[in-house]
């Protein structure tokens, strides 16, 4: 479904992907792991061509989306939940699902937040309340449930873990499993490398910029490599 | 009611009316302020070109023997609103856009130069003389006793008390209910993050330089209306009074650009009505100088909200 091939990356003179290749098939959940400063930020948002790629090929559905505009790119079926969340602090709850919303007609609108509150019902505990003044948890959930909001065929969650309380943490990695089942494809950036490889299929292991091991899931986490520089022995 | 307070009254009425007009201009310093984080500096002469087209209009209907004057104001002030937003549209795509992501300074530049532009384009096509219209809307409402002091509050200020409220009603509905208003707010919150939704958030910038322009052509009508003449340079000093009044109120803020040109017009007024005139400009600028040593945020500025 995600097809990224030979990719390279800069800001300015640093470059920041090095000949990145890897796939997302329909249906799977597939991890990118790697230590703080890794890349894996850059190859997500490079997937959403903010920044560009300056060479290779990504593919959505077949299609090449390298080059397109950022919004055009988000536009085919594709939603990120991005590292440190950001929902729109000063919006309300139900506005910043609504902007998750915003090409799709009002009766779809309706139905989705539906499905979005039952999966979170804190979020409608609070759903007039500004982002901005909610806890971590809670913003976090936000921005997966805006994700959701556009019916994507795939999501993107980069780090999504990140900064919570380990009852959170397992209550959002269920929600990645429940998206999978009802048919969306994940592609999971983590630190949290235990508990990432434990839910994927498959996963990708990133150093320096460079793409330096792959594998199913449970492969990873039997790996020596692996098991010494990401899961702490 | 006392002498004095009929004055004051007075005064509060005729500040009221300039101050609605400084609102509508600072409606639009403010917007784009919030979006891009920039002050656009050919605002003031989009005011003054929605003026100037208004009379143009009006002069030109009256001169073929239109009579009904409902309806060319009507007219005036449709066709000042679109070529003013057609303007105000221009400035973002020739003055800003190019120049996104470059230093803050350059776009602040080149807008000094569309400014300038703007001014001696209309030196030129319609000479740097004032230009005149006689009153078209005459009478007034008076009260008050007229042996000390009679107040009069014009037909031309009610209407353009009338035509502000409903002007920002309609704005305030209109960000605050729309989807385009929620994107507006989105923007300029985090213009990446909208993008990232699939937004083209270049529109979005674009429509609150067009809603900044319509809302300064509709202040041109109303003050070129109100006050008789225009000439190149009103859009100068008219924009400085409503860029301070943005910032009074709070640059970003939508209600703060509402209360500042309030605030400013009646402070305006009382200062000429008990001191000599002169000194209007002085303490609206002095006001500007505190509110920026003392307050930055202005009085409706926006508190940060901290994210977790
Ligand atoms: N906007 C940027 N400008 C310049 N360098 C950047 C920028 N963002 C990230 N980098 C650099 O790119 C590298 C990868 O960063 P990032 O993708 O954020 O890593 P990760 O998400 O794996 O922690 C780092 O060396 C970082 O300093
Ligand atoms: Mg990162």
């Amino acid at each position: 479904m995600l097809q990224i091939n030979n990719v390279n990356t800069h800001y300015g003179p640093i470059q920041a992907l090095h000949d990145v290749s890897l796939e997302v098939k329909k249906g799977e959940i597939v991890t990118l792991i790697g230590a703080n400063g890794a890349g894996k930020t850059t190859l997500m948002m490079t997937i959403c061509g903010d920044p560009q790629a300056t060479s290779g090929e990504i593919l959505f559905d077949g299609k090449p989306i390298s080059g397109m505009p950022t919004a055009q790119i988000m536009r085919q079926g594709l939603a990120i939940v991005p590292e440190g969340r950001r929902v729109f602090a000063r919006l309300t709850v139900q506005e910043n699902l609504h902007m998750g919303a915003y090409f799709r007609t009002k009766a779809e609108y309706e139905e989705t937040l539906e499905e979005v509150l039952l999966l979170f019902p804190r979020l409608r505990e609070r759903i007039n309340q500004r982002a901005g003044t909610m806890s971590g948890g809670e913003q976090q959930m936000l921005a997966i449930g805006r994700a959701m909001m556009s019916k994507p065929r795939m999501i993107l969650l980069d780090e999504p873990s990140l900064g919570l309380a380990p009852i959170i943490i397992q209550q959002i990695f269920q929600i990645i499993q429940k998206l999978r089942d009802d048919g969306v494809t994940i592609f999971l950036v983590e630190q949290n490398a235990n508990q990432a490889l434990k839910i994927a299929d498959r996963g990708y292991v990133l150093e320096n910029g460079r793409v330096v091991l792959s594998g199913s899931g449970a492969d990873l986490l039997d790996d020596e490599n692996v098991r010494k520089a990401y899961l702490g022995g | 009611m006392s002498e004095a307070s009929l004055y004051f009254l007075q005064q509060l009425i005729n500040g009221l009316t300039i101050g609605s007009t400084y609102a509508l201009i600072a409606i639009g310093y403010t917007m784009v302020y919030g979006i891009i984080g920039m002050i656009n500096f050919a605002h003031g002469e989009i005011y003054m070109i929605g003026s100037y087209i208004s009379f143009i209009v009006i002069a030109g209907l009256l001169g073929m023997g239109m009579v009904a004057l409902p309806v060319i104001l009507i007219i005036a002030l449709v066709i000042a609103v679109f070529i003013a937003s057609t303007y105000g549209w221009a400035v973002e795509r020739v003055a800003y856009r190019p120049l996104r992501g470059s230093n803050r300074l350059i776009p602040l530049i080149s807008a000094i130069g569309m400014s300038i532009f703007l001014q001696n384009y209309v030196v030129l096509a319609q000479g740097s003389r004032d230009v005149a219209l006689a009153p078209q809307i005459s009478g007034s409402w008076t009260f008050g006793d007229p042996q000390l002091f009679e107040v009069s509050l014009s037909y031309m200020q009610l209407i353009i008390w009338a035509v502000t409220l409903v002007c920002m009603t309609a704005l305030t509905l209109f960000i605050s209910r729309s989807r385009m208003g929620r994107a507006c707010r989105a923007c300029s919150e985090d213009q990446g993050m909208t993008n990232l939704l699939g937004i083209d958030t270049n529109r979005t910038i674009a429509m609150t330089f067009i809603i900044g322009a319509a809302l300064a052509a509709v202040a041109g009508l109303l003050l070129g209306l109100y006050y008789g003449v225009v000439n190149p340079f009103v859009g100068f000093i008219a924009g400085l009074k409503a860029f301070t009044a943005a910032v009074l109120g709070g640059i970003g803020s939508i209600p703060g650009a509402m209360l500042g040109g309030l605030i400013l017009g009646v402070t305006e007024a009382l200062t000429s009505a008990y001191f000599p005139s002169e000194y209007k400009d002085v303490v609206s600028f002095g006001l500007l100088i505190l509110i920026l040593l003392f307050r930055p945020s202005g009085l409706l500025g926006k508190p940060e909200v901290e994210k977790v």
